[in-house]
């Protein structure tokens, strides 16, 4: 019982959560800053999403194509983002990308080369040079390596298996968290006056996702939670390629290094339909017929980019729409065709994990037959809002870096961008972070032992109830909602219906009930992140419902189009009162930051 | 198209437990963790099973299934035979933690005595120049996915916890002899993966290799690699002579190397 709860008891200057990119970038800055410093990961080390990361990281390294700099990759980012993007998180992020993938070089990754013996760089959508340093089709477990074996080496401590319910504050300030070991469901409380949220991202509460069982949204729930505000939750990206069979596998990603190495989508007539989806905004860029968008692969110079490689919000609702229309593959996707294009060799040196993935789980030979994809629940752009140079929420003491933090990628997120933002902002979370600790000086908050009290008890609620509501049925029901009414195509009323089903489910989630006890109970710990989901999927709906336009990853069926009273525009989500049980939102529209004269002078064209 | 499937799972803790029986509804091309999950949604909610990614990438689901060291998510339910019970037990070489759980935590522990990799003094800061045809040998090891199958199933320590202190496995073997062909790396390991990583105790059986779901030749092209420099270093002449230089980049001294011993505590 709570009243008998003996705590395990640290005390550092900053703690991390999370060990993806983000949060081991974070580290190992903090640590290197002088701070004492904790990492904590709620799966074993180096398990963390960022493992799933294929295409590669995007930075103009200019290794291809001297004509590349940072300037070109801002403007392809905030084009990708459809200018909803800070202009400053995109600048520093353009800037700072190169030096970051080079540190990850000095600390033992080691990246595919060009025949000079220099990183390698490949074609991604939005880009205009071919910029991703990549490793195959593996780059996220490259980088996740090489992260996690300079955090080893330089001794940072490492709580594995460890998961965070609540931060806790004194006064305005935070003052720690409290968490629990997954294997014993002991809790521990970990006093520090900084905490940097690299949790990543939300697509849990979606039924066909890319994500895995960790992306649950608690960093970004903790975060409302402790005070801050959420910015850009509309604006949910779903890849345009994911596996839809078996359905075991539906979801998976298909990395969208297929299309940038040669592969095309199709429709059930044969036909590459993304000719008949080339936007106005992209027109002059696009190549319109497919002499030229094949000639693009050998002489890009003096061709235009074939449309398969338009932003993924645009691909993702073309083969929407295709299925839509009864022009779908079988099994109620579209094909990606790589097949009939590359050689056999080719595919399976490029490709290799894509070849393996296709061949072991859905007996398809993708060297000789096309796959079977549609879009697939796979980023979160919204995030908490941060300042962009030091990654500061609202809440003194608390960063955010990586897929939790919001603003970087606007309304839609170039692939290969999120890699190069995990290490550019992790990088400066972990500094600020550490140099608010050491600014303390002896005034350092302190953690109530009432608060740690009320936060255990919380936790410990679904072992008292009577076998009511059951975690995995609820989570189910959380997941059919959004994917049904908060997915890649929204209406008012089906948004409506979705708040009024997570208030239902809200409601229902105070009745959760696990059995069993608190060692390593999978139950349990699905009940403690409902509360999060939940949270976090009215975030999203509430924030979608509010934006009466369509704009990269938010589609409204009955607003069509941008509109330029949005273009300036950010919904901002906090939460109105304390009480865990009723969170109310509480929104505002936030006027965009405008970008000053240098840079808007980039993207002058790019309206 | 669903059937009912047979399922024998290993429900305990470090103080025993035993195998029970479960029948779950699957469905064409289905994965063994489908089916755990399946169970664990809806007959048994505190089936405790460590996963993540589900496509094979990230190395958590690591089981044994019918006795066979297994990834979970790669395992498809159309290998069995129809109407054959499939069991399910953790992994033998770790200690129960719970159910199909285990404490993986010696793992970590060897990782925290890699001697990290150090750049030549040739080329000290990146960028590096480094050609794809050397980079490509190490590239193999670093496909690791770090499922700890191979560690399960090497039998130096499988039924030997004896070996465990002086053995740092087979996974790390490949680490070793990754930074060992990395073409900027200056550091010289391979006294110390002889003398204090045990690399003498593998006795080549490449069961390994077997079990490895990356497909990595561990033993080919890691580990007897690796005993072929050691070899050439212990019993080369002209070696002896310069004082154990390495040929290739000139060796650093690993006397005083500790995890974090660079930096401050």
């Amino acid at each position: 019982m709570p009243s008998e709860e003996t705590f395990e008891h640290h005390d550092y200057d900053v703690v991390v959560v999370g060990a993806g990119g983000a949060g081991l970038r974070a580290a190992i800055a903090a640590y290197e800053a002088g701070a004492r410093t904790a990492l904590i990961c709620r799966s074993l080390l180096g398990k963390a999403h960022t493992v799933m990361a294929e295409g590669g990281i995007a930075a103009a390294l200019g290794n291809l194509w001297p004509e590349d700099n940072w300037q070109v990759h801002f403007r392809d980012t905030m084009r990708g983002g459809k200018l909803l993007n800070h202009w400053r998180m995109a600048e520093l992020h353009a800037k700072e990308a190169p030096e970051r993938v080079y540190e990850l070089e000095q600390w033992g990754a080691l990246f595919d080369r060009t025949p000079a013996g220099k990183i390698s760089q490949r074609d991604f959508g939005g880009h205009r040079y071919a910029r991703l340093a990549h490793v195959g089709d593996r780059t996220g477990l490259e980088m996740i390596r090489a992260l996690q074996q300079r955090a080893v080496s330089i001794g940072i401590d490492v709580f594995m298996e460890l998961t965070v319910t609540d931060l806790l504050k004194d006064g305005e300030r935070i003052s720690g968290l409290l968490a629990y070991w997954r294997e014993s469901g002991r809790f521990v409380v970990f006093q520090a006056p900084a905490v940097v949220l690299a949790t990543g991202g939300i697509g849990k509460s979606w039924k066909v996702t890319s994500n895995s069982w960790e992306c649950t949204g608690d960093g970004h729930a903790m975060a409302m939670r402790a005070g801050a505000t959420l910015v850009n939750m509309e604006f949910v990206q779903f890849h345009p390629t994911g596996m839809v069979w078996p359905l075991s596998v539906r979801g998976l990603l298909v990395t969208e290094s297929v299309r940038g190495d040669g592969g095309v989508l199709r429709n059930s007539e044969n036909k590459r339909f993304m000719f008949d989806y080339i936007p106005e905004f992209f027109k002059a860029e696009t190549a319109d017929n497919i002499e030229e968008a094949d000639r693009w692969y050998e002489d890009k110079r003096n061709n235009r980019r074939p449309p398969e490689l338009l932003p993924r919000d645009e691909v993702a609702r073309a083969i929407n729409s295709e299925i839509k229309a009864g022009r779908g593959s079988p099994h109620g996707g579209v094909f990606l065709d790589i097949a009939s294009r590359r050689t056999p060799e080719f595919i399976q040196r490029r490709l290799p994990s894509m070849y393996h993935q296709f061949k072991e789980l859905a007996d398809v030979d993708i060297t000789k037959e096309p796959m079977e994809i549609g879009p697939t629940c796979h980023y979160a752009m919204g995030g908490v809002e941060v300042d962009p140079d030091t990654q500061a929420s609202r809440v003194p003491g608390l960063y955010a870096a990586g897929e939790v933090a919001g603003g970087m990628h606007g309304a839609n997120r170039l692939g290969g961008n999120s890699l190069s933002d995990l290490i550019v902002f992790g990088k400066r979370a972990g500094e600020y972070a550490a140099a608010y600790a050491k600014g303390l000086g002896t005034d350092r908050p302190q953690v109530a032992t009432s608060d740690v009290t009320q936060a255990t008890q919380d936790a410990l609620a679904p072992f008292r109830g009577e076998a009511e509501e059951n975690p995995y049925a609820l989570h189910q029901e959380l997941q059919e909602t959004m994917q049904s009414l908060v997915g890649i195509i929204r209406v008012e009323d089906e948004l409506r219906q979705a708040l009024e089903n997570i208030a239902a489910l809200r409601e229902r989630a105070t009745r959760l009930t696990v059995e069993g006890n608190r060692q390593y109970n999978p139950g349990w710990h699905l009940a403690l992140d409902l509360r999060n989901m939940l949270l976090v999927s009215e975030a999203v709906a509430t924030a979608a419902l509010e934006r009466q336009e369509s704009r990269g990853g938010h589609t409204r069926d009955d607003f069509p189009t941008t509109d330029p009273y949005w273009a300036k525009h950010n919904v901002v989500l906090a939460l109105k009162q304390e009480g865990r049980q009723a969170p109310e939102l509480e929104m505002k529209r936030q006027a965009l930051p405008e970008p000053p004269p240098e840079l808007a002078e980039l993207l002058e064209d790019a309206h | 198209m669903s059937y009912d499937l047979k399922l024998r799972i290993w429900r305990g803790d470090a103080n025993g437990g035993q195998l029970r029986d479960y029948v779950v509804q699957a469905e064409e091309g289905q994965v063994v963790l489908d089916a755990v999950h399946r169970t664990q949604a809806t007959q048994a909610n505190d089936l405790a099973v460590r996963w993540n990614c589900k496509a094979g990438k990230c190395g958590s689901c690591s089981a044994e299934v019918n006795g066979m060291p297994r990834l979970m998510c790669m395992t498809r339910l159309s290998t069995f035979e129809p109407g054959e019970t499939i069991t399910i037990t953790p992994l033998r070489t770790f200690p129960v933690i719970r159910d199909l759980v285990t404490d993986v935590s010696f793992n970590y522990e060897r990782a925290r005595q890699v001697p990290p990799f150090t750049p030549t003094a040739k080329q000290p800061k990146a960028p590096f120049t480094m050609f794809q045809a050397d980079v490509e040998r190490s590239q193999e090891f670093r496909k690791c996915i770090e499922c700890w199958l191979c560690q399960n199933t090497c039998h130096v320590v499988r039924d030997h916890e004896e070996n465990k202190a002086a053995f740092a496995g087979p996974r790390f073997f490949i680490r070793y002899a990754e930074l060992d062909m990395h073409p900027n790396d200056a550091l010289d390991r391979k006294d110390y993966v002889q003398d204090e990583q045990g690399l003498g105790y593998c006795n080549i059986t490449k069961c390994c290799t077997e079990v490895c779901p990356e497909h990595i030749k561990i033993t080919d092209n890691a580990i007897i690699p690796m005993k072929e420099r050691v070899a050439d270093v212990k019993y080369d002449p002209l070696v002896r002579f310069l004082g154990r230089r390495s040929r290739r980049n000139g060796p650093e001294s690993l006397k005083d190397w500790a995890p974090g011993a660079h930096h401050h505590a």
